[in-house]
């Protein structure tokens, strides 16, 4: 499928800021962080969980750990979805019971990744917490579910696709709206 | 990347892809068994029939558990005593259970063929769980996981097989797997087990286990049936053992850290010395767990989603 950029909404330094800001938001909400732990959602919601780890080690000198959560089999399209989806590892190597969790994600839509991705937390075990950080909020939710951490909320409408980019996968760091173009 | 078959009859036909698909979704799948909860929601809804028409304990547990780790319903029809013992026909046995409504049927027949046969007339997903001399590839692929857990990758080793070579359906789909991903592959076993047309496999074939050893990264011990002792081609099980069971002297001339696999059931002291069968180097039981991921992998593959490929 071709797209078109419409628009590009965050560069690497807003992104940067973004997370500093949450992290930040994070400590503060949390004064026990030595029960914190991150998970993040693959693929990008991973390599977010490490970059606010890696902050909190530099702010507080706390270690938290961050897990990866493939939530495939918990998606509640699965017979009704076309493609069929390659089945990753969820790599969670501590216990989840009685943690507060830091659930992230790049991109909250409709909120159907995070419902899958809390039944599967909670099928492993019964955290204390789960919050949820995203890097973009991008409205149109078809479950009761909200972020406690936002790094932007970002009007669209819902024939947009919003990409965020990542160096460690991407080579950039950015934020994209497409829209995909129509073949005639 | 998707697998997009209906059925899994056989190795033979699916391309290495298709194999490093089913292993690499098996990996992923590893970890569910070592859960608190050990169950995933994936197939909920979906019924699965286990239609066995010969004795097997392991396959057909290891197919319920695979699953019922992915939360699909799963019934056991055993064939053996009932109505194939009143005159039913194969053909006839699938239909009335087809009219039950069921997603996928798994089958174990002592007919080569006999899953394909049913996949010909059936509207549910059909899998080989073994039939006849022909193949058995859950068992291959199940190896082939546990191969790649162990060696790190299955290109370029040295792979002996051993035994009744000629009445085995694990021997036939573990040379087609273990070959598509470029392993060197030696079959051995007494004459009357191992007729020289399996070269035409493009495998190699030795009489002797003391040469055919030599180097070996992995060595695959078959069971010895022993329903087929009455049958003349079979040498006493005092000879057999003398020159084709693997025991601490032939396993020492293989690589220093080389496996040894069996697909079970073991006869101790006969295939396979005790001491052996109990060493670090044994893997055996390490491949009745890859089972269950090796399954939840077939099934999730054949019945979750639709057979199309899109983009993500």
């Amino acid at each position: 499928m071709k797209e078109k950029i419409k628009a590009k909404v965050m560069d690497s330094r807003k992104i940067r800021r973004a997370v500093h800001r949450m992290t930040t938001e994070i400590i503060e909400r949390n004064r026990n962080l030595k029960n914190l732990v991150i998970v993040g959602i693959r693929t990008r919601g991973i390599y977010l969980g490490k970059k606010i780890s890696k902050l909190i080690k530099e702010l507080e000198k706390v270690d938290i750990p961050v897990g990866v959560l493939d939530i495939t089999l918990y998606r509640d399209d699965f017979s009704k979805i076309e493609a069929q989806h390659m089945v990753r590892k969820t790599e969670i190597n501590f216990s989840v019971a009685k943690k507060d969790i830091l659930l992230v994600d790049d991109v909250l839509f409709t909120g159907r990744t995070i419902r899958a991705a809390m039944d599967s937390l909670i099928d492993l075990g019964r955290p204390k917490s789960i919050q949820l950080l995203v890097l973009i909020d991008r409205g149109h939710r078809e479950l009761p579910i909200r972020a406690d951490y936002v790094g932007k909320f970002l009007p669209t409408s819902k024939r947009e696709l919003v990409q965020v980019k990542l160096k460690e996968i991407d080579n950039c760091d950015e934020v994209l709206i497409t829209e995909p173009i129509k073949l005639k | 990347m998707a697998f997009k078959h209906k059925h899994l009859l056989e190795i033979r036909s699916l391309t290495p892809s298709e194999i490093n698909t089913i292993l690499s979704t098996a990996e992923s799948f590893l970890e569910i068994s070592t859960r608190e909860i050990k169950k995933v929601p994936t197939l909920r809804g979906k019924t699965i029939i286990n239609l066995f028409f010969e004795p097997s304990t392991r396959t057909r547990g290891s197919f319920e558990l695979a699953a019922k780790r992915l939360s699909a319903d799963i019934v056991n029809f055993n064939q053996t005593a009932s109505s194939l013992a009143k005159g039913e026909s194969l053909k006839d046995t699938v239909l009335n259970l087809e009219a039950m409504k069921p997603d996928a049927l798994v089958i174990r027949h002592y007919c080569a063929g006999a899953p394909y046969f049913i996949s010909t007339f059936c509207q549910s997903h059909v899998i080989n769980a073994g039939d006849g001399y022909h193949e058995h590839p859950t068992q291959a692929l199940l190896d082939a996981l546990t191969l790649k857990q162990e060696k790190k990758k299955i290109e370029d080793l040295k792979i002996v097989i051993v035994g009744d070579i000629l009445h085995s359906r694990v021997a036939r789909s573990n040379i087609f797997l273990l070959q598509k991903l470029g392993a060197r592959i030696i079959l051995v076993g007494p004459p009357a087990f191992l007729p020289t047309e399996f070269k035409n496999f493009g495998v190699e074939i030795d009489y002797s286990l003391d040469r055919a050893v030599e180097g070996a990264d992995a060595i695959m011990m078959l069971r010895i049936q022993r329903e087929r002792q009455k049958s003349n081609s079979f040498p006493s099980i005092r000879e057999y053992r003398n020159l084709y069971s693997l025991t601490k002297n032939r396993y020492k001339k293989a690589k220093k850290n080389s496996i040894i696999m069996h697909p079970g059931p073991i006869n101790r002291g006969v295939e396979l010395s005790t001491d052996l069968a109990d060493s670090a180097k044994s893997v055996i039981l390490k491949q009745v767990e890859n089972g269950i991921a090796v399954r939840m992998a077939v099934l999730y593959l054949l019945l979750g989603g639709k057979e199309r490929e899109t983009a993500d």
